[in-house]
């Protein structure tokens, strides 16, 4: 392991960045909740133990996140299979449609389920309250994550080798059972790890979507916390919630080491072909009329409810967000918003890329526990309550320099969320590429630098982009952090949303908001993916 | 790869200096921390910084229960100087924890006898009131009279007209749980827990937020669900006729059982400009802010020489009866009325 010294050079950034931003202001509130007056609240735990009704929120909250991820995978393979491998009409705009959901603020996303599964409900079903609304909810939220997660690695393996596994006699079912299924393993699992730790600690969908029974750790902590000021049970639950969040990871962890393997990658122009036989066709419109079912419908129904008024069908609430009638300071003008809502975004998305990409080479080239660990808590920031980062930040960062009050903090606490995925649509990719590429390089006289810059990073770029797509959705979409320290005067897209819906009479210019921050996502996804198109060619 | 590594290190030591510049800024700053739901217009902050010279930097929290608890643990070294929009189902803990300096606030004596705390460790800015709202159209289409009373809603001919908010998870709800302990007490043959299980009988629907409530199960008004009887706001009706352009209000409320929300403002204890957070609380209260009050937040201005907007004379209604609870009993009792409301509901 010549290259071991600047792999920890290399490690101490994103050490340093996760120390200072994620492990200090953890341990600070742990220990102000836990320790209050110098003695450990050990009474904290004891009632969480005996407390019947924590006892099944733990529960709860573990179960449905398994069966949230169950769902989401078993939906979002289909998916990701047919945006690798063909090329048919609307292709590029599903794909960016499928994103949306991603960014949309929670209580919009209660607007929309509400009329599709509600008691008006065109499927005859009245879902609410129940955990199907929560479960749908989740996988509508984090399909985009499988299919552009798993996606990623599908159109860069190579066809011939199921062509291969089908010309000695096996059926479509077994190549894709034995050949397929175990080359995309590591990427499948780093999706699921994604979408399992977004259900874990869902917090709006159940605010919006759930009920008296069926409450999440996350929504306890913050309940414990913000409405009995109860920080003593707040930080046991949050404890609870990070250890729960740790195994997972740590299983998962081993899990996926077992198989990473070195892929003969291919660049995805060559992969994807047109549908040719009348099979290919049904599974592909099967496909799309699932994803139609479940990600366009709401779409479409918050389109239309931007575009009802009392007298029909008009751009009204468009143009009344333009130039507001009625002068009430709760309107943003939609160009501030858009405007604010890119001045958090882009620093987010730098910070997030930079750090995940130093990262991710520095666990691909760890090998053993050192890397594992490494990754884990890379990992543990999108497992921890949005209330306990929060808090912490407040109790931690006072010192040396104040940054409490500091607009810097929303693009890191954004990128704190950011950067597991952009490790996770990286780091698969990475350790496919093929070590046999990378010792002809070196073989012909390449440099450890000119091998990465010119053999890996063309291949792993593909894979930033994704992940760099994440970052910027995640941070465009964000609520929590924003109106944790945002000005009126710094109002994003989805505090002007929440705005809008906190009093009777400006409903629909919610709708319209949510609609144009829809427009800001798809455009930005469409954009990125013909980026994408356009440079893999040279690859 | 070093250098790209230096790249990296230079860069991220810019973001951190970026943040140290905007945190110490030339021209003197006052922060005033406030709640999610806080909205001022354009240019009325800008009055205080032409009056004194002092800029006013805001900071938000998401809701009032998240706003109290980052002030308590922030009280050795507070974020903000003044804190705005701490209501009276939170303000007894804050007083307890010692969050505040007394201020008397110049125009205090403008602000009703009622709405005022002992000793001025705060100063009440605004109030409103959580109110039964009910949309009259659909209650006739169904054949039942508008009631006029909270126990009337217990009654079997309202099944399935009611939807509430969950008070765990919202303020109006957590008002109109102790609008019901207060109007039906804690024991005696009807107490709150009885009313609330009929409640329960009677189908009551319970949602998590507000706006689940009035957008999506309110029939009345901008909402488009089936339940003509919402918890609400008193002023409600009032942005209905607002936003909507409308010459009537399309929906009523009733006036029995109002909960009386005050919201304050403080000196934050610790601060380092007391005689500036002073002079802010004092501008919180004077007419600049206190006209802007009622069109950005709905709500009525504390200080009872404020003329109101037109729309606010010619439709709000302030409920005579509204109930004002002592925040310290809310604070006793919260936390045990929370947990025997959802062995009734469950």
């Amino acid at each position: 392991m010549r290259t071991r010294p600047w792999v920890l050079l290399l490690a101490l950034v994103p050490a340093a960045f996760l120390g200072y931003f994620f492990v200090y202001p953890l341990v600070t509130i742990l220990y102000t909740g836990l320790v209050p007056n110098g003695q450990f609240a050990t009474s904290a735990f004891a009632e969480i133990v005996t407390d019947p009704t924590m006892r099944s929120i733990a529960w709860f909250t573990l179960w449905q996140a398994l069966l949230s991820t169950v769902l989401t995978v078993i939906l979002g393979l289909p998916a990701a299979y047919i945006f690798a491998r063909y090329r048919f009409p609307g292709r590029s705009l599903f794909r960016s449609l499928t994103l949306i959901p991603f960014v949309l603020p929670t209580l919009v996303v209660g607007v929309a389920f509400l009329a599709v599964l509600g008691p008006g409900s065109p499927f005859g079903v009245d879902l609410r309250g129940t955990i199907w609304a929560i479960l749908i909810a989740h996988v509508f939220y984090n399909l985009a994550i499988v299919i552009r997660g798993v996606g990623v690695l599908w159109e860069q393996i190579d066809p011939h080798i199921e062509d291969a596994a089908r010309s000695l006699g096996a059926g479509r079912w077994r190549v894709f059972r034995e050949v397929t299924l175990p080359l995309l393993r590591p990427a499948i699992l780093s999706s699921a790890a994604l979408v399992f730790l977004f259900s874990f600690t869902s917090f709006g969908v159940i605010l919006v979507l759930g009920d008296l029974h069926h409450t999440t750790l996350e929504v306890e902590i913050w309940r414990q916390a913000t409405a009995f000021l109860r920080l003593d049970l707040a930080s046991a639950l949050a404890v609870l919630q990070l250890v729960g969040v740790t195994v997972i990871l740590l299983i998962y962890g081993k899990t996926s080491r077992r198989t990473a393997g070195e892929l003969p990658l291919r660049p995805p122009t060559e992969v994807a072909r047109r549908p040719q036989t009348v099979g290919e066709r049904l599974f592909i419109t099967a496909t799309l009329g699932m994803l139609g079912l479940i990600v366009v419908t709401p779409i479409v129904v918050l389109v239309a409810r931007s575009l009802s008024t009392p007298t029909g069908l008009s751009l009204t609430h468009y143009a009344n967000l333009f130039d507001p009638p009625r002068a009430s300071a709760i309107f943003v003008s939609p160009l501030d918003a858009i405007g604010n809502t890119l001045r958090f975004a882009i620093p987010a998305v730098v910070i997030a890329a930079g750090i995940g990409l130093m990262a991710g080479v520095v666990i691909v080239s760890t090998r053993g526990r050192g890397g594992r660990i490494f990754d884990t808590v890379l990992m543990l920031p999108l497992g921890t309550s949005a209330v306990t980062i929060g808090f912490g930040f407040l109790v931690a960062l006072d010192q040396p320099i104040d940054l409490r009050a500091s607009l810097i903090l929303i693009p890191i606490a954004h990128a704190l969320v950011a950067i597991p995925f952009v490790i996770r649509s990286t780091v698969p990719v990475m350790e496919s590429v093929q070590r046999r590429l990378r010792e002809a390089a070196a073989v012909l006289g390449a440099s450890p630098r000119q091998v990465w810059r010119e053999v890996d990073l063309p291949l792993v770029s593909r894979a930033l982009a994704v992940g760099a797509l994440f970052a910027f959705a995640i941070s465009i979409g964000e609520f929590g952090a924003t109106s944790f320290i945002a000005r009126p005067a710094t109002a994003t897209i989805p505090v002007a949303i929440f705005r809008l819906l906190g009093r009777p009479g400006t409903f629909g210019e919610a709708m319209a908001m949510a609609v144009l921050l829809m427009a800001i996502t798809g455009i930005a996804a469409m954009g990125i993916e013909s980026m994408r198109g356009s440079r893999s060619g040279g690859v | 790869m070093n250098r790209s590594l230096a790249g990296l290190l230079i860069a991220v030591i810019a973001l951190v200096a970026t943040g140290c510049s905007a945190g110490d800024t030339e021209t003197e700053e006052i922060v005033l921390m406030t709640h999610g739901s806080f909205v001022v217009s354009d240019g009325v902050l800008e009055v205080f910084a032409e009056e004194t010279g002092i800029t006013v930097s805001v900071i938000q929290s998401a809701d009032a229960g998240t706003m109290v608890s980052q002030a308590i643990l922030t009280k050795d070294n507070p974020v903000a100087d003044v804190l705005y929009g701490i209501d009276n189902t939170f303000l007894s803990r804050a007083i307890d924890e010692d969050l505040f300096l007394p201020h008397r606030a110049a125009a205090i004596d403008t602000v009703p006898e009622s709405l005022r705390v002992q000793g001025d460790l705060v100063t009440p800015i605004d109030f409103g009131d959580v109110c039964l709202n009910l949309d009259p159209d659909r209650l006739e289409s169904l054949g039942l009279e508008s009631p006029d009373r909270l126990v009337d809603l217990a009654d079997g001919a309202y099944r399935g007209t009611l939807v509430v908010e969950d008070p765990s998870t919202s303020s109006p709800g957590l008002a109109f749980l102790l609008a019901t302990i207060a109007t039906f007490g804690e024991d005696g043959t009807y107490p709150w827990q009885a009313y609330w299980r009929d409640l329960v009988t009677n189908d009551v629907r319970i949602v998590p937020g507000w706006d689940q409530a009035y957008y999506g199960e309110f029939s009345g008004g901008s909402g488009s669900g089936d339940r003509p009887i919402v918890v609400s706001y008193a002023t409600s009706p009032v942005a209905e006729v607002y936003f909507g352009d409308l010459d009537a209000a399309p929906t009523t409320i009733v006036e029995d059982g109002c909960f009386r929300q005050v919201e304050y403002a403080g000196i934050l204890n610790g601060t380092k400009a007391e005689a500036t957070a002073g002079r802010l609380v004092d501008f919180l209260l004077e007419h600049t802010f206190q006209e802007d009050v009622p069109l950005s937040m709905f709500v009525f201005p504390a200080n009872s020489d404020t003329s109101l907007p037109g729309v606010f004379v010619d439709h709000a209604v302030i409920p005579a009866g509204s109930i004002l609870m002592d925040p310290a009993h809310i604070d006793e009792n919260r936390e045990q009325w929370l947990a025997e409301w959802a062995t009734v509901v469950r």
